[in-house]
């Protein structure tokens, strides 16, 4: 008999090409995801070396971190320039490089254009069981799906261009299992925000976290990538979610999930990769899903984080002194004084979106709040931003579009948006931002700027409110 | 890459835990298509600081940094590595990394050292004043006051960075296992095979 293996094992185990003295294994990459920023200086590497790229069938390009989420064609239909030089430069790079290598490539103006972490499986490219990789951290998201994905560095990009493999360690083993059901108001955002505050931002360090539990079983497919896609913020090298019949609807009959009796050999084999009973783990973390409130953190690490209902921690109740040094720094940083109630806290700015909080579910979640109210004075700038083209035009068919602007946020063309400040959606410095996105780090918004992650109808409680706010105040 | 065996200089005295990549190189300095450069974008935040560690004139071209826990966490950009390597880092010292960066850190010839705090803190005290030595070979880490510490690092970086090996040439040697695992994945799995190929 074998012995009974986890579900990371099971994955690591199918793609190992081989194995060296040290335990370090070359590892087949099914599928490689490659955006504007972190390829640039991979493919002119590739150029430099006179390499081609080993599998372009398994490599799909999209652009989403510079592109402005402002209209992209004129009213005549023409492609809008890029005003910022640098960024245009980044895009234009990628627009040449996919084709010269023979890439999908899916354009800034085609319909089912996104941020690429909502993409991949949205276009059923992504798939359980896969090992995926692109160039970008939060790659963890695909983990939702029952995949192991992980971002890499551009020089690994150019490594799985060339070679389609990489050299890896083994990872060690965690399991973060959620039990029991969650209470109203709590959203996949929060049992993940809760769980990295339990965990800590480098609890997960050398470990893949598969998040198992009545409450994650519960979750669909959008919750499920939500949870996965911050697994880097507790330190881990990827987040994986078994797959199941939730996952296999899911996915069944998009543009490149497998079709017909590919599809009926694909799901027993996908049915093959949970963990065995009596499998074990390296280290085990219970958490309690009746101890979650909605979550918000108040500092500028994503372990900084509080019930709703909690307050600004005071620095001195940290027993680790470095810890205390890091909590000071972000108090004076985010311009909180301890003791102060989270739900006193007021907000400039609300940001809907990123590859954390941008699909069908977060839009309907964030509508429901806001449907009949109005957006606060004191909000200045309020943007939603749906996760890619399809998110957009479901949401729209449903009306959400409408909810949103008669409240008076925006509602943007896809991209990763003011998750990170490399686009022209940024925050002031010294203003506060209700953000769904999955980093709270000194200037990550923009130089400055102050960020309280939150779930979407958190950050949608807040636009109507003008601070953070409990949202279970205000459902019906 | 230029090969690594003996670092020996002024280390600069961080000391910060969770010193994530938009810290080391905030987003801003992203938006290039190439890696040189990127030094000038260093810690940015933490130099707006006139009296910053990093711009003393002591520390100026300083070849190692000394840092608290989990130093490179956030964000995978390798950007963070090129802006340390452009500003003259060629070794990091630090209870823990992130597992990106840390790979991040060999693919570019910049050695991650692992030390338990305690001696970090020695190191720390030592680099106010005196420079600090660091040999790959014997994986040590001395000071001018007989301290010697030992660290850990995979046999594998180890001979990168000794060598300064450039990490596709490697692989390609197993090109022949590589056709051999396609061959089996195409017969075993193959509805792998994205459906719409054009
Ligand atoms: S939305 Fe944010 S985290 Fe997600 S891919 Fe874009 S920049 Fe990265």
């Amino acid at each position: 008999m074998t012995r009974p293996r986890t579900l990371y094992e099971k994955i690591w185990d199918a793609h190992v090409v081989e194995q060296r003295p040290d335990g370090t294994c070359l590892i087949f990459i099914d599928r490689h995801l490659v955006h504007e920023v972190t390829s640039p200086q991979a493919f002119a590497g590739l150029r430099a070396s006179g390499r081609t790229v080993r599998r372009p069938d398994l490599t799909l390009a999209v652009p989403d971190h510079n592109l402005p989420t402002t209209a992209r064609r004129d009213a005549a239909g023409n492609r809008l320039p890029i005003a910022d030089p640098e960024s245009a430069a980044q895009l234009a790079a990628l627009e040449k490089n996919a084709p010269e290598y023979g890439i999908r490539y899916i354009d800034a103006v085609a319909p089912e254009q996104g941020i690429v972490h909502v993409v991949g499986p949205e276009q059923g490219f992504s798939l359980p069981g896969t090992t995926i990789v692109c160039g970008d951290s939060h790659t963890a998201c695909h983990g939702g799906i029952g995949a192991l994905a992980f971002g890499i560095g551009t020089s690994e990009v150019e490594h799985v261009l060339a070679t389609q493999t990489l050299l890896l360690q083994p990872a060690k083993t965690m399991e973060v299992r959620v039990d029991g059901d969650v209470g109203p108001g709590v959203s996949a955002k929060d049992i993940i925000l809760h769980i990295t505050g339990v965990i800590g931002a480098a609890g997960g360090t050398g470990h893949v976290i598969e998040y198992t539990g009545s409450a994650i079983r519960g979750l669909s497919i959008e919750g499920r990538l939500t949870v996965s896609n911050m697994a880097i913020e507790g330190g881990a090298r990827a987040g994986l979610i078994a797959p199941d019949d939730v996952t296999f609807a899911y996915l069944k009959g998009r543009p490149y999930a497998p079709k017909g009796a590919d599809w009926e050999a694909a799901v027993a084999y996908w049915r093959s990769l949970a963990t065995d009973p009596g499998a074990s783990y390296d280290k085990t973390v219970v958490i309690d899903a009746a101890d979650i409130a909605p979550s918000v953190t108040w500092g500028t690490s994503p372990e900084d984080v509080v019930p709703i209902t909690g307050i600004v921690p005071d620095p001195a109740s940290f027993a680790d002194p470095s810890k205390q040094a890091a909590a000071a720094k972000s108090l004076a940083y985010m311009g909180l004084e301890p003791g102060t109630r989270m739900q006193d806290v007021a907000i400039e700015n609300i940001f809907i979106g990123s590859c954390t909080n941008s699909r069908i579910e977060d839009m309907r979640a964030a509508a429901a709040v806001i449907k009949g109210r109005k957006k606060a004075d004191n909000v200045r700038w309020a943007i939603v931003v749906p996760g890619s083209g399809l998110v957009k035009a479901q949401a729209e068919a449903e009306g959400l579009d409408r909810i949103f602007i008669d409240a008076g946020l925006e509602w943007r063309e896809p991209g990763c948006s003011a998750c990170l400040a490399m686009n022209p959606d940024k925050v002031p410095a010294g203003e506060r931002c209700a953000s769904t996105s999955n980093r709270n780090f000194v200037g990550r918004q923009g130089p400055g700027s102050r960020t309280h992650l939150v779930s979407p109808a958190m950050a949608a409680a807040a636009a109507v409110t003008g601070k953070l706010t409990d949202v279970r105040e205000l459902m019906g | 890459m230029t090969p690594l065996e003996k670092v020996e200089g002024r280390a600069i005295p961080l000391g910060l835990k969770n010193v994530d990549t938009d810290v080391i190189i905030p987003a801003h300095w992203l938006k290039t298509t190439s890696r040189e450069g990127m030094g000038r974008g260093a810690f940015e935040s933490l130099r707006a600081d006139p009296d910053n560690l990093f711009d003393r004139p002591e520390n100026k071209g300083a070849p190692i940094l000394i840092a608290g826990d989990n130093f490179g966490c956030g964000s995978s950009r390798e950007h963070a590595a090129w802006a340390l390597g452009d500003l003259g880092i060629r070794v990091v010292i630090a209870p823990s990394y992130s597992d990106i960066f840390s790979g991040n850190a060999v693919k570019n010839g910049i050695l991650p050292v692992v030390l338990p705090q305690a001696a970090v803190d020695r190191l720390i005290e030592v680099a106010a004043t005196d420079p600090i030595q660091v040999d790959l070979d014997t994986q040590t880490v001395t000071t001018p006051f007989q301290d010697r510490f030992t660290f850990e690092i995979d046999p594998f970086r180890k001979m990168c960075l000794l060598g300064g090996l450039d990490e596709i040439s490697l692989t390609e040697k197993s090109g022949g296992a590589i056709d051999a695992y396609e061959a089996k994945l195409a017969a075993e799995r193959p509805w792998l095979q994205p459906a719409l190929t054009e």
